[in-house]
């Protein structure tokens, strides 16, 4: 039976809902035992690309997820440098999946574990993530297509997991120059929850590897069941959801609602609005925040540029008040959107197919 | 033969998916990596074709026939 079968991909799916619930309870914020874009964010601020003190952490999950891809894909003898596939097109892609992403306060990853913490807000946000995926279906239907990627040498490769090792160098070290929130006595805010180093590594380590193995995605989760009826990665994002969920009800952590959840707003059109960027954005991307950090531990630079997109996007977020809070969304955040989805249309429709059908 | 190197997903199986459309007994696939393989496969089974994989350089050809 292979990783990629019905079985082991539920399987898998169980287990990371249980280390992501297992992680808030070590210390990471609530409901965001994993958030691709929260942080990648966070990150961002430690690397002082942005100045919001509440948001400043080198995130070991990053770290741990594409190293345990990289680990996973030299193991088994698929790691594969290639790239040279649209990059420009997929940072700027990355830049607003992370618009999206920020607008909603969660990756489609922390989309599914908020549902699983009983955030209903998040549920509005998988209506915006359908949504967003059937506009990414429809151009795929027509021939959208970014053209291939070619080989490249193993060196430009394994340029994405060297720079992750030389971050978690940098968050173990902790020079002056790499900021965290929790050196700042009067400041509040989720760069200050996290669990131990070692247990986020970790988790991010043999998440990193069963994603690789499983080729987890949570928009291929949607979008192969439309394209194709299949239904092993919807599987797999429901088995996160479902143990998730079980894990913070036997903690005390479920709460169901609208109202005060950790994290999150209840402006349901910017919710809906955000995730439909994300979804939109990641179908033309080939992949979920989480699948492209997967990707580029593989060897795929075009992921790597879309990582680098996101943690420009993240920055962009911060530094022009872009990015919600609690409080909701800004003025400056539904303009972004906007322009995202519009470049998003844009992108699409610059990109089909010129050969007819055969 | 269908040359899907090198793309994204899901566009090898979209493009198995739409050579279909003309409901053939045969094709042939090109890909360069094994979740492209997997993924091929896995549409084409349930699709009732059998398909058999050769390894030639770095790729994978697949060869898609309907089951009798």
């Amino acid at each position: 039976m292979s990783f990629d079968s019905k079985k082991f991909t539920v399987a898998i799916g169980l287990l990371i809902g249980i280390i992501s619930a297992m992680l808030v309870k070590f210390g990471n914020p609530a409901n965001m035992g994993f958030c691709i874009a929260c942080f990648i964010r966070d990150t961002a601020g430690a690397l002082g690309l942005h100045g919001a003190k509440g948001v400043q952490y080198i995130r070991p999950e990053i770290i741990g997820l594409v190293l345990g891809s990289f680990a996973a894909a030299l193991f088994s003898k698929e790691f594969k440098a290639r790239g040279g596939s649209a990059p420009m097109t997929r940072f700027i892609l990355g830049f607003f999946v992370m618009v999206g992403a920020l607008m909603f306060l969660g990756c489609p990853f922390r989309m599914v574990l908020r549902i699983a913490g009983g955030d209903l807000n998040a549920v509005v946000g998988l209506v915006g993530f359908a949504a967003g995926i059937l506009c990414g279906v429809f151009f795929l239907n027509k021939g959208f297509s970014l053209k291939r990627s070619y080989t490249l040498s193993a060196c430009e490769g394994t340029v994405m997991p060297v720079i992750q090792a030389v971050f978690l160098a940098l968050l173990i070290a902790a020079p002056t120059f790499i900021l965290f929130t929790s050196n700042y006595a009067d400041v509040k805010g989720p760069g200050k929850a996290h669990a131990a180093i070692i247990i986020s590594l970790a988790a991010g380590l043999i998440v990193g590897i069963l994603a690789q193995k499983s080729r987890f995605c949570m928009v291929g989760g949607l979008r192969d069941l439309i394209l194709f009826r299949e239904a092993r990665l919807i599987l797999g994002f429901a088995a996160i959801a479902a143990a998730a969920c079980a894990a913070n009800v036997a903690m005390g952590s479920f709460t169901l609602g609208f109202e005060n959840q950790p994290v999150a707003h209840t402006d349901a059109l910017w919710n809906f609005l955000g995730m439909l960027l994300v979804g939109f954005a990641s179908v033309l991307l080939g992949g979920c925040p989480l699948r492209q950090l997967i990707l580029s531990g593989e060897g795929n630079t075009d992921s790597a540029v879309t990582s680098l997109g996101l943690l420009v996007g993240a920055a962009f977020c911060h530094n022009f008040a872009l990015a919600s809070s609690a409080a909701g969304p800004t003025p400056n955040g539904k303009v972004a959107v906007i322009i995202g989805i519009v470049v998003a249309v844009a992108i699409a429709f610059a990109n089909l197919s010129q050969k007819q059908e055969a | 033969m269908l040359d899907a190197r090198g793309l994204s997903c899901p566009q090898p199986v979209l493009m198995l998916k739409k050579a279909m459309a003309d409901n053939g007994d045969k094709y042939e696939i090109i890909v360069d990596n094994v979740t492209a393989k997997e993924n091929i496969t896995r549409f084409a089974v349930n699709s009732g074709y059998n398909v058999s994989v050769t390894e030639q350089n770095d790729d994978y050809v697949l060869s898609v026939a309907r089951k009798k």
